[in-house]
């Protein structure tokens, strides 16, 4: 009896470990490229992107990635920026231009309602009204509270959210211009 | 039994999902559209026939006592397997079915063969069985999606026949994946289980 369970174990154990080796690359691969991919498209062309680093706001860590052109200049930084929506963790990432204006943003991972909230992924109506969206010039809340962010039908929720998850990633853009210029002198 | 029989089986008498009600809650929960059910289906088929094969070919060797770990064990090892696969070629596929994949360890339907039929049977006619079981949890999800779908977003497989995305959302939620289901149950035992 203890043989048989013992010996089961072992050679599932043996199967698995080998799996994960195996697996473990093609897994890193498809992760950095969906990473990659997400920071190509919140930004404008850039020759080159920077490691994974982590700004800290409010307490929390954003990670972040700088992107910068052929003469090593700063197109922008690309900020992974998580929120609470409607049914669990809401995780953007946002583009931001070195003139403080929103290039674009894409949702990483959600667990919105689908066929309302989700929309917030695919739905053109509401993703392409944060390219080249400008702070300064727009109230980054929903219409609905008196801001200039159409919100998607029936899911205010989840476009609260989304507003919120931009503008953390503001606050996390200051806060890096801010070390920047700090380094600088 | 007939080899055919074993197959069709799995699809019409014994189907898991319309006669059984096995699995109900990957059921409910990932048929939101068509090619979701579809992909759980055929994810759910493929652990199914390889737990059913090794576990006919251990059963004669695993005393009673310890039957159920062991099966689980085995099963768990196919799943983890599984998982790792789909996280490594498919990524889009696992994000969409994410935790539902380490949950089919858990479902009635992989642990309710492994018991019923395959600890009993030969290797291959476990095999079958298991081809057939899962063939019929895959159609049935299919189905059920893409009646979800078709109501819920106005689409099939994802091409959009409404225009504007406004379909019956309630579908897409979890009171239109009962509703569904209920209906679909009805009809399938009326007309498809009797013939």
């Amino acid at each position: 009896m203890v043989l048989v369970l013992g010996l089961t174990c072992l050679l599932c154990s043996a199967v698995l470990g080998g799996a994960y080796v195996l697996t473990k690359e093609p897994i890193a691969a498809a992760a950095a490229q969906k990473t990659s991919r997400a920071i190509a498209q919140v930004l404008p062309s850039f020759e080159k992107a920077s490691e994974r680093d982590f700004v800290q706001v409010y307490g929390k860590d954003f990670p972040y990635y700088a992107a910068f052109d052929a003469q090593g200049k700063l197109v922008g930084y690309a900020i992974e920026s998580s929120v609470v929506g409607f049914g669990g963790p809401l995780t953007l990432m946002v583009g931001i231009t070195f003139q403080r204006v929103v290039c674009n943003t894409s949702v990483l991972s959600h667990s919105e309602t689908p066929g309302l909230g989700a929309k917030c992924s695919a739905d053109p109506k509401f993703t392409s009204q944060w390219q080249g969206f400008d702070p300064s010039v727009k109230k980054l809340t929903v219409t609905k509270d008196g801001g200039d962010v159409d919100a998607i039908t029936a899911s205010t929720i989840t476009s609260r959210a989304y507003a919120l998850a931009v503008e953390n990633a503001l606050a996390a853009f200051d806060e890096l211009l801010k070390e920047k210029e700090v380094s600088h002198e | 039994m007939s080899k055919f029989k074993l197959i069709t089986d799995g699809l019409v008498r014994n189907n898991p999902t319309f006669v059984l009600l096995l699995g109900m809650c990957p059921t409910l929960a990932t048929t939101t559209s068509a090619v979701n059910g579809l992909s759980m289906g055929l994810a759910t088929l493929f652990v199914l026939v390889l737990s059913n094969m090794a576990i006919s070919a251990i059963a004669p060797v695993v005393p009673d006592k310890v039957h159920i770990p062991v099966y689980i064990v085995v099963i768990a090892t196919f799943v983890t397997l599984l998982q790792l696969l789909m996280q490594a070629y498919t990524p889009s596929v696992y994000e969409t079915l994410g935790l539902f994949i380490p949950l089919i360890v858990v479902n009635c339907i992989v642990l309710g063969r492994a018991e019923a039929f395959a600890s009993k049977h030969g290797v291959l006619d476990s095999a079958l069985d298991g081809i057939g079981v899962g063939l019929g949890f895959t159609l049935s999800l299919t189905v059920l999606g893409l009646v979800r779908e078709v109501l819920g977003s106005g689409s099939v497989f994802g091409w959009n026949f409404i225009g504007g995305n406004d379909g019956m959302l309630a579908f897409v939620m979890a009171p239109g994946a009962f509703l569904c289901l209920g209906y679909l149950m009805v009809l399938f035992n009326k007309f498809v289980k009797k013939s």
